[in-house]
């Protein structure tokens, strides 16, 4: 029997013993009255009273608390310098029973990490951020940090935080408290016991707001660091009193604990079976069409191109979907990106009986070119015997080519009077039906609803399609 | 299962929800955009996450987060975005984290353009970030590919427990093809090794730190001995009409599918040319090469770049023939033409070219 009586024991979220020292194994490695091992305390003590330890996932930073995971007996991840929020937003969503903890320094979170702070609290993730702050870089010996205050000497600030050379000490819980997500942002410090017994309330409040589903938490925790301050644990703590607490006021800056909803639980998972309907991967498609006659071998190399906007893209599609549904080898290759938004727009389709090599056409065997510009670029690549649809009355004078078949048709003309001009490309596409017989009306037609989800663009694009055919067949083409 | 009409990146996120990936986290960038854009609309149907991140850098550490929770997770970017990934890349590798990680590459460097390019070889193959590690490199060259690789690097990236790289270029992502999928989605799978506050699990400590130096010797040596099985196992090469090539055309992506056409177009004039494609750029189809460099007089490299892949053609090949090299880059294709016409001039000389290595040797 001991002869003294235990009024405070370890927390049982604690390790029994600490692998992190051979030597030592019931001491931490933080120096004698630094801050992390009094807010390590603190957390374990608040995993206990809520009794969450089969829940919590640590998420450890990068800085002299890269090692919490020796001490937490918890869940524990170690991620990227700055980067705990980011992997604690994941841990969260997809494990949202889990109870996540991000833990960082001043040069993790405020720093380097800013944008993932910043982001992650502006989402509202349900998360709980310890923030600890020491202005200064304990880790790497001695930094300046972006916390350190004016005229503090670092070594990376030898004559002391310039305003003109490093700005001012940022406040990170003013920042955040600008933001409209953040549920619950409280700055504390370890000055004291009076000051550590504060801490604890605030510390265990942001874990609490997490069980209760509540958004995102935050406690900046100013912190001593008498090693690297070369001040010793007494002194430490006055300096976070008297110097620190004056330039990070302590206090709550944000608390909506009391009307801020839980975040609605995600819907459940759908069965695995549902998954082909979900993706649109299902036979849904399955409306018999008739296969193409028997050919030997075709092998059409379309090249499509005019302005943005005319429906370059669209037409190739069509073509593709119908080939197809034909029973057809096809590819579709766009131009893309800012191209699609203005200047000229081009896309390569082949509909072939074999195996497509490349999808990309160099030179054609049909070229629709619903603009001049066009016609100017891809004119001379069409392969001898094949043909150009040309978007006009004639082809200009310096284009025209003996070996290939032109059909020079106003198609946007035709459209308008259709009823959209926009309509041009299926007035061509109905010429080139009617010209080369490349695929089957009932196959048009089932690309088309497949593509077209407008009754009245539909409709629209239906009686374009049979204007071209009429263009064509009133034999405005001028074959070569 | 009917063939449907999709874009390559499309394929990706369909083929990933299959193969039971329920995270996507990722940041906008032409040419790999319609994959966030899918994801963004199927994953959350599939009982999935969907994230936009705030950059690159939060996207590949969200990964990091995903993954330790045990889930079958992935990004998807360009060039620039994956260049800011590297360094996740290297902790996801580092804590032996599964995942994966699509590459729809375009011009560089620096911003470069969005036009398609090949040059992110060097960054994804030889892996970017810093220490030893490497990453599975799976490079398709059709929609159906964008899909069936997708799959098939989950199922890598949990067998070697390490990311595994989807590398294709922007034709490959933006081009429509028919694609078939699995009539069934993979059941998602159990991973003993995830952390979460469990009793079974909170011993699982998800980190890529190792103080001792002997004990990350210890820890490197476990991660290369995977990568070595990894090169005995998993290569994958497409060899198209090399039984009797006498001239190798080496290319992988888009490249290959010219290649094809140009393989087609010597044979017909009866000039004996074969292509070998690398599918898995790592590990690197070395003993395919090998022994083709026995059979054949010499290699044609093709790239959409200055050059990056033949380096590792030239290291399989041993200076045994000559390796030729002809590319385009800042987002131009070589035209199948322009590719003939080069093989046509190395056909003619392939005993001078041979002779000028001896020579330098």
């Amino acid at each position: 029997m001991p002869e003294y009586q235990v009024l405070h024991e370890k927390a049982r979220s604690f390790y029994p013993r600490y692998t992190r020292k051979a030597e030592a194994q019931h001491q931490t490695h933080y120096c004698p009255g630094c801050g992390h091992g009094v807010t390590h305390k603190l957390i374990a003590r608040a995993i206990d009273e809520l009794g969450i330890q089969d829940r919590v996932v640590l998420i450890s930073p990068v800085g002299c608390s890269v090692f919490a995971y020796y001490y937490l007996d918890v869940g524990n991840v170690q991620v990227a310098h700055g980067r705990a929020p980011a992997a604690a937003t994941a841990v969260k969503r997809s494990r949202p029973d889990s109870i996540v903890i991000s833990y960082q320094g001043d040069g993790d979170l405020a720093a380097i990490g800013s944008a993932e702070i910043l982001h992650a609290a502006n989402r509202g993730e349900p998360v709980t951020v310890f923030f600890i702050n020491n202005a200064i870089y304990g880790m790497t010996g001695g930094q300046m940090a972006p916390t350190t205050l004016i005229g503090q000497k670092s070594t990376t600030s030898p004559f002391g935080r310039s305003i003109w050379n490093e700005g001012y000490p940022l406040h990170v819980c003013e920042v955040l408290a600008a933001l409209e997500a953040p549920v619950y942002l409280e700055r504390v410090a370890l000055g004291n016991s009076k000051q550590v017994m504060a801490a604890a309330k605030a510390v265990r409040r942001a874990i609490e707001n997490q069980v209760r589903g509540l958004g995102f938490s935050l406690v900046e925790i100013l912190s001593p660091c008498p090693t690297i301050w070369k001040k010793n644990p007494v002194e430490a703590q006055r300096w976070v009193r008297e110097e620190m607490a004056k330039v990070y006021p302590l206090g709550v800056f944000r608390d909506r604990t009391k009307e801020a909803e839980p975040r609605p639980a995600p819907a459940p998972p759908p069965a695995l079976g549902d998954l082909p309907r979900i993706l649109e991967i299902g036979d849904g498609a399955g409306e018999a069409l008739p296969p193409l006659p028997k050919d030997p071998f075709a092998d059409h190399r379309i090249k499509i191109a005019g302005f943005g906007g005319q429906g370059v893209l669209m037409l190739g599609e069509v073509l593709a979907e119908a080939g197809l549904a034909a029973g057809l080898e096809v590819s579709w290759l766009p131009s893309y990106g800012p191209e699609m938004r203005s200047g000229t727009s081009n896309c390569h389709v082949r509909l072939s009986t074999r195996a497509i090599d490349s999808p990309l056409v160099a030179h054609p065997t049909l070229l629709l070119a619903l603009n001049e510009p066009s016609l100017r670029k891809f004119s001379a690549t069409v392969e001898p015997g094949g043909w150009i649809l040309y978007n006009g009355d004639q082809l200009p004078a310096d284009c025209a080519r003996q070996d290939v078949h032109v059909a020079a048709i106003p198609f946007t003309r035709l459209a308008d009077r259709v009823g959209d001009a926009r309509a041009g490309n299926m007035v061509m596409l109905g010429a080139l039906l009617e010209i080369t017989g490349l695929l089957p009306e009932a196959h048009i037609d089932y690309a088309l609803r497949r593509k077209v989800k407008s009754e009245r663009w539909l409709e629209l694009d239906r009686r374009a399609l049979a204007a071209g055919r009429e263009a064509a067949r009133q034999g405005v083409t001028h074959a070569s | 299962m009917a063939r449907q009409l999709i874009k390559g990146n499309e394929a990706i996120v369909k083929g990933a929800i299959l193969a039971g990936c329920r995270a996507y986290y990722g940041y906008p960038i032409t040419p790999a955009s319609e994959i966030a854009e899918a994801a963004a609309f199927y994953m959350p149907q599939a009982g999935g996450v969907f994230l936009q991140a705030e950059s690159e850098v939060a996207a590949v550490n969200m990964l990091f987060g995903a993954a330790a929770a045990g889930v079958r997770a992935m990004t998807a970017s360009s060039g620039p975005g994956i260049s800011l990934m590297q360094e996740g890349i290297s902790y996801l590798a580092g804590a032996e984290l599964p995942c994966v990680i699509a590459d729809i590459t375009r011009g560089g460097p620096g911003l470069g353009n969005i036009a398609p390019e090949q040059s992110d070889y060097h960054q994804v193959v030889k892996c970017g970030g810093h220490g030893g590690y490497r990453t599975i490199v799976l490079a398709p060259d059709s929609a159906q590919e964008m899909a069936d690789l997708t799959m098939l690097a989950f199922e890598l990236a949990d067998r070697y427990r390490n990311p595994v790289m989807v590398m294709a270029d922007g034709y490959i992502g933006q081009m429509m093809e028919p694609v078939e999928f699995p009539a069934e989605a993979r059941p998602l799978p159990l991973h003993s090794w995830s952390t979460d506050g469990t009793p079974e699990h909170r011993s699982n400590l998800i980190c890529s730190i190792e103080l001792q130096p002997d004990d990350l010797e210890r820890h490197i040596r476990k991660l290369e001995a995977k990568y070595q099985r990894a090169e005995r196992e998993e290569v994958r090469a497409e060899h198209y009409r090399t039984d009797d090539a006498e001239i190798i055309l080496v290319g992988y992506g888009i490249v290959a599918r010219l290649l094809k056409s140009v393989v087609e177009r010597g044979r017909a004039l009866g000039m004996p040319l074969g292509l070998l494609r690398p599918i898995t750029l790592y590990p690197f189809p070395v003993r395919e090469l090998r022994r083709l460099s026995r059979q054949a007089c010499c290699f044609v490299v093709v790239e959409m770049s200055t050059g990056q892949m033949v380096d590792d053609v030239r290291l399989a090949v041993e200076g045994r023939r000559p390796v030729e090299f002809y590319g385009r880059c800042g987002g131009n294709a070589p035209s199948a033409e322009e590719i003939f016409a080069f093989v046509e001039r190395v056909a003619a000389h392939p005993a001078e070219a041979l002779l000028e290595e001896v020579a330098d040797a």
